[in-house]
């Protein structure tokens, strides 16, 4: 009997050291690509990189147009997918008890949630470049909206989900009509929440390559043209990085680094703000 | 406040027991004698600290940081406070069923020989005697005999919980902690489970934390009153409940307060 | 008086609650019709490429445009290859790092490590792919493909799968770059699973003096088993449609071959690296129908996903 406990003792041991060390490789990874960013992005940042356009192989430039283009792109699709999304949201919480709709959406909105982002491209390619005949900054506005949506809708709904019936009957039972209820009262307690829900959206597109690279493609001059090919870091990062161009790539390291200082920036910022509000509770 | 002197052996001494959670004692030397193969309640008003004192007696509080205990828990003489003391041992020598139904996502059989196979290497033949005789001793035996294999999780809320105290007597403890047992069922559920720990204290030792002062008094020998981490009266239960010594405990079993 | 103006008031309210419910459903509504048009979009778009090649297409390893023959097996080899990889890589440490934030880290730690691994999740896919082809495919190629060809390679059953150039490009360094970018997801997942299993639960099998690795492996496991296999697969969902992790350094080479070092393709990679520059309609459609058959394959295992996770939430409201 001592030996079927010790051998359970050592299991436990092994097990435990075991998950000990998984942490650490998790913690590793991250480590090192936070450090090689570091390392090659933090040289290649100058306010040149602000200031100047992508240039052609082989001289100097910057990332203006670049990050401009981004910025224009996330911006614009945030508000249009953010309505959108807000309000398909709140009928999932608070009108969709009875009938079909409610299940059904719920469930796509899952699908489109993690679906290839590629295919969303494909699709805003189909439908709209094709249509217009060229590429442009509204084609990768389309297709990052479509990104944005289903990130608010999930946000909003859960939000909402959580504000207690008796905030809802209260206001009822001031005689405020049903659309007051929802957009004075109960979507106004759940802003915080849903606020992150946006927040979180904006960092998920900044980073998205794969539906930019039908859509807008990619643009060597600046430019506030969005009816045209806009540039945008991310194809910019993946042209330049695959190139043999010494110059190029280390403006891809920069790109790289501002992105994820970026997102990680708006993903921090989110998690806080979320904490307040519960604490507030 | 030291305890009556009772002439039944002890199964398990309480010395000078503290027990803090944090920086805030919730226990305040406590001193007890539990006496051998009866049934002790612990009542009080929420708050008081009997579960946590039932707690120490398996040292659950070890899984959590911010918890210790210091003073000295007798079992047969040993102190299970002591940090030499194997935990997962003393475990399987004391056993303890929750205020709500715990079974495992496994079968019948498997919860029950779960802890069992855990100590003891038992043939297939003895692994199901000790199966057939847990069941029958928790009195569940006869319910659910021809559906062993089913998931524990297919039964009522008070078979549930006759389970559990199955599962907690299948590697034969030498004592039963039951932390509010009753809470979570139905009154025929709970008259069931009452007369079962009338049955199973031939053979264990039992404590019992109740907030059913009803309950303390139709199932135990001894009571503990406690209020506010101190024991206030520890005697023969028919004697607290008719014939308080403190006034406390009169003020609490007479609805004064709680 | 005052009633007819309330009358009056209380038919603007009523409208503008139908006004403004309607809208609400509208853009539910919407979703749907999303989804839709995705699906019927790329379905029209491939519809050439369906007409052409049939059922052949996918099985057929062909791709050349210049005789516009085009298959579909090496891309869905590729992606398969790569996201299996990633899970048999990434369930066990994934499973690991839950255990470690939910049983053994110090109260202090949970939090912060909690949002490491998170932040991990947030990490763009392009830089994991940068990251990938700079930093981790030279030291692949120097030191460990080497030492795969030299173990692992000439071990007798699995050896074409393990023996290959030393090129560091490979389908294998594309599955473990994978693996990385999905560990945090997966276990963010397991952790969350894993936090809603009753105290109570646990407290009885540690009270029946089990050990801490029993408890999470013959309780909690098999307690929360279908929020992790629904966990799994929604890393494999994601796992499924990574393009820009992959996309550097899998080598975008249309060849099949056994060894998983050898570099190979996968759907979202032949899309990134030559839908634009795909000359000719077949050639196009043919990338679209690509498109269709990664987002069917995708909608199927997130469809499961979605259903084993809504199996456990039923299970848990209807009270454990």
């Amino acid at each position: 009997m001592f030996s079927l406990y010790a051998r359970r003792r050592l299991i436990n041991t092994i097990s435990l050291t075991i998950s000990v060390l998984a942490m650490a490789f998790g913690l590793f990874w991250l480590g090192w690509i936070l450090v090689t960013l570091l390392i090659q992005g933090l040289p290649a940042l100058s306010t040149t990189i602000f200031t100047q356009t992508t240039p052609p192989p082989g001289s100097q430039g910057g990332l203006s147009n670049a990050i401009w283009g981004s910025l224009m792109m996330t911006f614009m699709a945030t508000i249009i997918g953010t309505p959108i999304g807000i309000l398909a949201g709140t009928y999932l919480a608070e009108f969709g008890q009875r009938g079909w709709l409610s299940p059904v959406t719920r469930f796509i909105n899952d699908i489109l949630l993690s679906a290839p982002s590629i295919v969303i491209g494909l699709f805003i390619y189909a439908v709209y470049v094709i249509k217009v005949g060229h590429f442009s900054g509204w084609g990768g506005t389309f297709a990052l909206s479509i990104i944005v949506i289903p990130v608010v809708i999930r946000t909003t709904e859960n939000m909402l989900r959580l504000i207690p019936n008796s905030l809802r009957e209260a206001a009822a039972a001031l005689g405020a009509p049903q659309w007051k209820v929802i957009t004075f009262v109960t979507l106004r307690a759940a802003r915080a929440g849903i606020l992150t829900g946006i927040l979180l959206a904006i960092a998920r597109i900044s980073g998205e390559t794969a539906p930019l690279l039908f859509t807008a493609l990619n643009n060597q001059f600046f430019s506030y043209n969005m009816n045209q090919p806009m540039a945008n870091l991310p194809v910019v990062i993946f042209q330049f990085a695959m190139s043999p161009y010494d110059d190029w790539r280390s403006l891809a390291w920069a790109g790289a680094l501002i992105i994820t200082f970026s997102v990680l920036t708006l993903n921090i910022v989110a998690r806080v703000m979320f904490r307040q509000k519960a604490n507030t509770h | 406040m030291n305890a009556e002197s009772i002439t039944t052996p002890h199964k398990l001494i309480v010395k000078n027991l503290n027990f803090y959670y944090g920086a805030d004692r919730a226990l305040k030397d406590i001193n007890m004698n539990i006496p051998d193969k009866m049934v002790t309640a612990f009542i009080g008003p929420s708050g008081c600290g009997k579960s946590t004192l039932l707690r120490t007696f398996n040292r659950m509080y070890q899984l959590y940081p911010k918890q210790r205990a210091e003073g000295e828990i007798l079992l047969d003489g040993e102190n299970l406070l002591d940090k030499k003391q194997d935990l997962n041992t003393l475990r399987s020598k004391i056993g303890m069923v929750f205020q709500k139904p715990t079974p495992f996502p496994m079968s019948i059989y498997d919860n029950i020989a779960f802890g069992v196979k855990l100590y003891e290497n038992l043939s297939a033949r003895d692994m199901e005697e000790r199966v057939e005789w847990a069941l029958k001793k928790a009195a569940l035996w006869n319910e659910v005999k021809d559906k062993l294999k089913q998931s524990g999780t297919g039964l009522s809320g008070g078979q549930q919980q006759r389970l559990c105290i199955a599962r907690a007597i299948a590697v034969k403890p030498t004592v039963l902690l039951l932390d509010e047992p009753t809470s979570a069922l139905d009154p025929i559920s709970t008259a069931h489970i009452e007369k079962l720990v009338d049955e199973l204290k031939k053979d264990f030792t039992i404590v019992i934390v109740t907030h059913n002062m009803q309950q303390a008094a139709r199932v135990s020998d001894f009571t503990a009153y406690m209020y506010l981490g101190d024991l206030v009266e520890f005697g023969d239960t028919s004697a607290v409940f008719t014939n308080p010594k403190r006034k406390e405990t009169e003020d609490y079993i007479t609805g004064r307060f709680g | 008086m005052s009633t007819q103006l309330r009358d009056s008031q209380l038919k603007r309210q009523n409208l503008l609650d139908i006004l403004f419910r309607n809208l609400t459903r509208f853009c539910a509504f919407g979703v749907l019709a999303l989804l839709l048009s995705i699906i019927a979009s790329l379905v029209v778009s491939s519809s050439l490429a369906m007409h052409e090649f049939g059922f052949g297409f996918l099985t057929s390893a062909d791709w050349n445009p210049v005789t516009d023959k085009f298959g579909a097996l090496v891309p869905i080899a590729g992606t398969l290859a790569t996201s299996i990889i990633a899970l048999l890589i990434a369930i066990p440490v994934s499973f690991g790092i839950a255990i470690f934030l939910t049983e053994l880290s110090p109260q202090w730690m949970r939090r912060p490590l909690g949002v490491a691994i998170e932040l991990l999740a947030g990490i763009p896919s392009i830089i994991y792919g940068m990251w990938g082809l700079f930093v981790f495919v030279p030291i692949f190629a120097d030191h460990i493909e080497p030492w795969i060809n030299d173990n692992l390679g000439q071990l007798p059953v699995i050896s074409p799968l393990f023996s290959g150039p030393n090129l560091g490009i490979s389908v294998l360094a594309a599955g473990i770059i994978l693996a990385i970018m999905i560990i945090p997801f997966i276990a963010s997942v397991m952790r969350d699973v894993f936090d809603v299993v009753p105290t109570l639960l646990k407290e009885s099998a540690y009270g029946l003096g089990a050990t801490t690795w029993e408890v999470m492996y013959q309780v909690v496991l098999p307690y929360t088993k279908i929020g992790v296999v629904g966990g799994i697969m929604l890393g494999l969902g994601r796992a499924l449609g990574e393009t820009m992790a992959i996309t550097f350094v899998i080598g975008n080479a249309h060849q099949l071959s056994a060894s998983l070092l050898k570099p190979g393709n996968s759907i979202s990679s032949a899309l990134a690296n030559e839908f634009t520059e795909a000359v000719g309609d077949l050639y196009t459609s043919a990338l679209v129908e690509l498109g269709l058959i990664l987002f069917f394959i995708t909608f199927v295992v997130l469809s499961l996903a979605r259903f084993m996770l809504y199996r456990l939430a039923q299970r848990e409201g209807h009270g454990a």
